[in-house]
């Protein structure tokens, strides 16, 4: 009964007209995001926070916005996936093994209703999902302690460094890089500068957004120069649109269980959604088996994925909702939102700010119905979008950055600033280093710093109290499994590689 | 090889570096049994030890610009810095659209196309943030035409 009261004031909250219209106006926006090549969820919402925030809105309303864009973008990701095989971000790269292929064969127009229908069915079951576990896990959050989130945190460098890299010190100096960044500025406890080297710029430390639009956006443009835009032909054409009935009917197991798995790999802080989707889409392939002729354009092949990377997403709001531990990319810029709109994730946000969690619930399911009712027949709209060359669309991109960090601050070293994180990200990317545990480190530093100086002080020095609790020592051991257990499991949990023409 | 060797370096030193300067970070009387110090020392040993392990046992070679690409690479980072410090002194308008008219170039070498994505972009963007979204942008520096 409590959770129907709950959801009653988050519809109460998310069904005023202006609300609403900001989660269409987010969705729409989200799916041509999504859609476009080379912008993905998380550089999309990335470039939108400085906009939104200077756009003065409140909390929930950002929230409402911000958060429909994303699962608008995780809709749109499939789009550019089928037609032109080219993943708006990784958990889309599953997409394209089969729903290239089945748009190659003449079935584009299946292939996206399809995968919509898919996308729907795992966010709608992940958002039931995150209704229920979330407030159990607040709870249980309850306990936690500075010792716990030391190790909570330790968790998610590990998980995510374990699953994003095919290196494991390549992934833990990712997280080492945004550690160090997020020690730059004045000390919490003691107010001393640390490592501002006497400039007044950094007193205030780096801006995370600063750090995020960088890594994020400008480093795109990097690449693209780089390619000179011949990645992003017009793949497929699609002729007109019907509603393939028979293989949504024959692949309701298929999206039923893919979400499943890809909302409990959501759930685990640090594996996200490419985990999920990844998940899904293998373990669809060997129930199918070698009948199953996953990889030539099969519609299991193409909903699997979907359903799995939709779940997964919502279910990387649990731990980022209840523990301020973000999932995956994406989820790391929702948190850098919220700490830009000064919400703090955690158990208390649950009791505190009811208005703002439930309202973001029933609003993540507002935008999922509008997203289907919006995809399938606009779906045309979308691909014309498609065609933006991008010799348009990166210098609109790039100078959309500059307006958002500049209308922060106006400051010319925030500028610079991006720039530099745009080099550092083009370079990261090219060695194969991950830049999502960078931004990681620069959200997570500074309270995962005050977390292990609170459990000293309470501790009086004693570092044996980092492992006082059987939940804290639980959370150690997961870190050092989900570290070090990638490295032996690589062999089984190869990636497929993308196909070519 | 060698690209992970050398980076692995850098990191090394940069990360040697870090630690160097953590020791120097001064401490009040405010302080706490870890103090400021010892967080960043710990992250600077850990990144120290990636960055050897990184030299030890590197990764193959990425394949680098060369030649045009790479020009066009630093191009775009030239204009972008310019850009940064032209943004306050010279208003919106024509940074933004020599800027992105370059980068335009940089990304599809053709001159008209770029020029026309430049004005078009900027014009379209000032419109968009100024009067659909509010954004306190300047045009024009007002010394123009006083």
């Amino acid at each position: 009964m409590d959770i129907l009261e709950s959801l009653m004031l988050g519809f109460s909250v998310a069904l005023t007209p202006f609300t609403l219209m900001l989660a269409i106006v987010g969705c729409f926006l989200g799916t041509i995001i999504g859609a476009l090549p080379g912008l993905g969820p998380s550089n999309g919402v990335a470039i939108l926070i400085p906009i939104t925030f200077s756009m003065g809105l409140d909390a929930t309303s950002a929230l409402v916005l911000m958060t429909a864009v994303y699962y608008g973008a995780m809709y749109g990701g499939r789009i550019s996936s089928i037609l032109l095989n080219i993943p708006g971000d990784e958990p889309a790269l599953m997409t394209t093994l089969d729903g290239y292929p089945m748009a190659k064969n003449g079935r584009a127009g299946d292939a996206l209703v399809l995968s919509g229908v898919a996308s729907f069915v795992g966010a709608f079951l992940a958002t039931v999902g995150l209704i229920f576990l979330a407030p159990m896990l607040a709870r249980v959050a309850y306990q936690f302690g500075p010792a716990e989130y030391f190790a909570l945190y330790l968790l998610a460098f590990c998980t995510l460094g374990g699953m994003s890299s095919n290196n494991q010190a390549k992934s833990a100096l990712a997280a080492c890089i945004g550690l160090g960044i997020a020690m730059v500025g004045v000390d919490n406890s003691s107010g001393m500068p640390r490592f501002t080297g006497g400039s007044l710029h950094l007193m205030d430390g780096i801006d995370f957004l600063v750090a995020i639009v960088g890594l994020f956006a400008i480093a795109e443009v990097f690449f693209f120069i780089e390619s000179h835009g011949k990645a992003s032909s017009i793949g497929v054409k699609i002729e007109k649109v019907m509603i393939p009935w028979k293989d949504i009917w024959h692949t309701k197991w298929t999206m039923l269980r893919c979400s499943l798995v890809g909302f409990i790999a959501g759930v685990l802080p640090g594996a996200g959604a490419s985990l999920g989707s990844f998940l899904a889409y293998m373990s669809e392939k060997s129930i199918a088996g070698e009948e199953g002729k996953f990889g030539t354009g099969v519609p299991k092949g193409v909903a699997a994925p979907e359903a799995g990377n939709n779940a997964a997403a919502g279910g990387a709001l649990v731990p980022m909702l209840t523990l301020g531990v973000p999932g995956s990319g994406t989820t790391a810029v929702l948190l850098a939102l919220l700490m830009t709109l000064n919400i703090t994730p955690g158990p208390t946000l649950f009791s505190e700010r009811p208005e703002v969690v439930w309202g973001l619930i029933a609003s993540l399911l507002i935008a999922n119905v509008v997203l289907l009712l919006m995809n399938v027949p606009m779906v045309k709209i979308f691909v014309r979008i498609l065609q933006v060359p991008p010799w348009v669309l990166l210098p609109g991109v790039t100078m959309i950055s500059f307006v958002g960090i500049y209308s922060l601050s106006g400051s010319y070293f925030d500028l610079l600033l991006m720039i530099g994180f745009g080099v550092l990200g083009y370079v990261l990317r090219k060695l194969d280093i991950p830049t999502v545990p960078v931004i990681l480190g620069i959200l997570l530093g500074g309270h995962m710093e005050d977390a292990l100086r609170r459990a000293m002080v309470i501790a009086d020095g004693d570092f044996m109290y980092l492992f006082n609790s059987p939940i804290s020592i639980g959370l150690w051991i997961a870190a050092v499994v989900g570290f070090i257990a990638p490295m032996f499991l690589r062999g089984v949990l190869k990636k497929p590689q993308r196909i070519t023409d | 090889m060698i690209s992970d060797r050398i980076f692995g370096l850098v990191v090394l030193m940069v990360s040697l570096a870090f630690i160097a300067s953590a020791t120097q970070i001064q401490t009040s009387f405010l302080s706490d049994p870890v103090g400021p110090k010892a967080f960043p020392m710990l992250v600077g040993g850990i990144a120290g030890l990636c960055g050897l392990v990184m030299m030890i046992r590197p990764d193959p070679d990425p394949q680098w610009a060369k030649g045009r690409t790479l020009i066009a690479l630093f191009v775009a980072i030239a204009v972008l810095v310019a850009y940064a410090y032209a943004l306050k002194p010279f208003g919106f308008i024509i940074p933004t659209a020599i800027a992105a008219a370059v980068l335009s170039y940089q990304i599809s070498p053709r001159a008209g196309p770029a020029a026309l994505a430049g004005i078009g972009l900027s014009v379209g963007l000032f419109v968009l943030f100024k009067y659909a979204l509010d954004l306190g942008l300047v045009a024009f520096p007002k010394s123009w035409f006083g």
